[in-house]
């Protein structure tokens, strides 16, 4: 037996094809939705892996440093670094916002990391591309690749100029930014930093308070404002443990004796993927589901039309003996052809689109093949409108009046 | 009694019921020998395409028999389970338009009805082929429907009809479409396969130029036949 669905699309193949391209663009879309998702579910990830962390010291009762903001004191982990299990411990502060080089800026995550800290402390760059770690307590940085910086560059962070003497590659923060990597001290300053106005302003109040300005005690002044001028917070405490160490064994006894909220790396993820890219997630998937409604609204109309163009086709078949289960096969086999020309379209589509995505793309072989089995469900589902039409048509009608 | 050939005794078909019920076949007694073709003639409306449905097997008659061969294919309400492998295997049929598949060659599209009743493609195109040879389309036998003539079409579509060697064909109004030499040309294939298989073929028609050539036509009026005897011109 001959496969009349393989005769019928050769013959019609322009439709097939048009068709098919039109579903395949759409699948396309699906897809990259599908790797936008991942992308940043791995984005999480990799902030996660190279911070190098094994636990996570923020302010009590906050889901900090990536999902709420969270401030400690920084000497802090001298005390966590004393505690038994741990190996390393290091202060880190996130600051996203604009980072100026020449006449562009480039949105980034600013993150400030102990400057000269031995290899391997947490919150630093684990491995660079190019260049060197900085060194010096000041002004020098480490960019990802992504900022399109490059070595010897000068970029500005609020008022400050920074060298850059390192690349690194893949270090993003949860949505994606690049990171840019500052010592920890000027990091601080650019959190908190004021402006002149400001400082000059809440110097005059201070001045002006009789408590602390005390003719006589001329230090005390000295020393209050120096304390205001200068910020002594963080974001958070990583901490690297020790091997052998049990990361909630540890993480309680910090919660014991510090009344720290301490989170372990499966908890991170968890507030990564569970809270910060959940609406995203859901967004993605409203998409999805309206585009599976579309493909299969597109797909259904289409066989429904081929296969009306064809009623005295299927009359003459069955008059002269076709099984309706081949007819419904031949319908069937044309959807599933569809769907294949579209799932194809739509694949090399997105592998060619993805790289073009502002954001990470990820295009993982497990959303392929979901991907693929869902559009061989829909299509097969979509010609049962078409199918039922073709049953019903009566042989009689090839003989006519 | 013939045990070979197509016989009907007695049929009768009502479309609808109540008052609105059409009596379009009120009896009807007739019979057709193998190698014979005859002509189905009569008014519109007089119940022809009524009577081929039942003979083809796609409608149900109200009453009567019908038997293929000596096996009974209708009596009284009762019919031969599987009317599609009946359909396949032993009736052909020939329309007015020749009603081709348009996505299949013409190889194909005569290679189909042996296909379907479960023949290896190789043996059903090859049986084809032997058969568009005795047509004269075999120049033919890679093109599509719609590159051929209206004859050609025509011929192809008997081809079809014949290509199971089903004991009866039906044709509806098969030389409508045609001028008067190719109409010719159709009938005098028609009655070469009656004799060459041993088929028995009727054809419905209102063309005058090819009821001559009938032996035997069957007219019919009102849901009612009376067979009479043809001029039978041309082909003895
Ligand atoms: N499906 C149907 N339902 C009800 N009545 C029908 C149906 N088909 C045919 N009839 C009626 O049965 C009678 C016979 O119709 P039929 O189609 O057999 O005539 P015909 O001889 O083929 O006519 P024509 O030469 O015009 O094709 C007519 O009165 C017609 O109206
Ligand atoms: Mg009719």
């Amino acid at each position: 037996m001959i496969s009349l669905a393989g005769r019928d699309i050769l013959h019609a193949w322009g439709k097939f094809v048009f068709t098919g391209v039109g579903l395949g663009l759409l699948i396309g879309v699906t897809l990259v939705m599908a790797g936008v998702y991942r992308g940043m579910v791995d984005d999480g990830k990799a902030l996660l892996d190279n911070s190098g962390a094994d636990l996570w010291v923020v302010q009590q009762d906050t889901l900090g440093p990536y999902a709420e903001s969270s401030s400690l004191k920084d000497d802090l982990y001298r005390t966590i670094l004393a505690m038994p299990g741990v190996a390393r411990a290091a202060n880190v502060t996130y600051l996203t916002m604009q980072v100026r080089q020449g006449e562009r800026d480039v949105r980034a995550m600013v993150v400030g990391a102990a400057a000269g800290a031995p290899a391997g402390t947490p919150g630093t760059p684990p491995y660079l591309v190019a260049g060197r770690q900085f060194t010096r307590g000041h002004y020098e940085a480490v960019a990802d690749m992504a900022t399109g910086f490059k070595l010897g560059d000068t970029i500005r962070i609020r008022r400050n100029q920074y060298t850059v003497v390192g690349l690194t590659r893949r270090m993003v923060s949860s949505s994606g930014d690049p990171m840019v990597f500052i010592p920890l001290k000027d990091a601080q300053e650019a959190q908190f930093l004021k402006d002149n106005d400001a400082i000059w302003q809440s110097r005059r109040r201070t001045e002006a308070n009789p408590a602390i300005n005390r003719p006589g005690a001329s230090g005390v002044l000295d020393a209050v404002l120096a304390s205001q001028s200068s910020n002594n917070f963080v974001n958070a405490i990583l901490v690297r443990l020790e091997p052998g160490a049990d990361p909630d064994e540890v993480a309680r006894t910090i919660y014991r004796w510090k009344r720290l909220t301490v989170y372990t790396r499966a908890q991170m993820e968890d507030i990564l993927v569970g809270k910060l890219i959940a609406t995203s997630a859901r967004q993605i998937g409203m998409f999805l589901v309206i585009l599976a409604v579309v493909s299969a609204a597109i797909v259904a109309f289409i066989i429904y039309t081929l296969t009306m163009d064809k009623i005295r086709e299927i009359a003459v078949l069955k008059l002269i003996g076709t099984r309706n289960r081949t007819i419904a096969a031949m319908i069937m086999q044309q959807a599933l052809a569809l769907g294949a020309i579209g799932f194809a379209v739509g694949k090399i589509t997105a592998t060619f689109a993805a790289p073009l995505f502002p954001k990470y793309v990820l295009l993982v072989p497990q959303d392929s093949i979901a991907g693929f089995f869902a559009v061989m469900a829909i299509c097969a589902l979509a010609s049962v409108v078409a199918i039922r039409m073709a049953l019903r048509v009566d042989p009689a009608e090839a003989i006519g009046g | 009694m013939a045990t070979k050939g197509i016989r009907i005794e007695g049929l009768r078909k009502r479309y609808g019921s109540g008052d609105t019920a059409v009596d379009a076949l009120k009896g009807v007694d007739m019979h057709v020998e193998p190698g014979e073709v005859v002509g189905l003639i009569g008014p519109s409306g007089s119940g022809k395409s009524t009577l081929l449905k039942s003979l083809g097997a796609v409608i149900d008659p109200t009453a009567g028999r019908m038997t293929l061969g000596d096996e009974v294919i209708y009596e009284q309400g009762w019919k031969v389970p599987d009317l599609r492998a009946l359909r396949r295997d032993r009736i052909g049929f020939v329309f007015q338009a020749p009603y081709l598949i348009p996505f299949l060659d013409v190889t194909d599209n005569v290679a189909l009805p042996p296909m379907l009743a479960g023949l290896p493609n190789t043996e059903a195109r090859k049986r084809a082929q032997d058969l568009l040879t005795a047509l004269d389309v075999r120049h033919r036998a890679q093109a599509m429907p719609s590159q051929l003539s209206g004859g050609e079409q025509q011929r192809v579509a008997i081809a079809r009809g014949l290509v199971n060697r089903p004991p009866v064909i039906l044709a509806d109004e098969p030389t409508a479409p045609l001028d008067s030499q190719r109409a010719m040309a159709v009938i005098r294939i028609l009655n070469d396969m009656a004799r060459k298989y041993e088929t028995a073929i009727i054809v419905v028609t209102h063309d005058e130029k090819i009821i001559p050539t009938f032996k035997r036509i069957y007219h019919i009026r009102d849901g009612v036949t009376h067979e009479e005897a043809g001029e039978g011109r041309g082909f003895e």
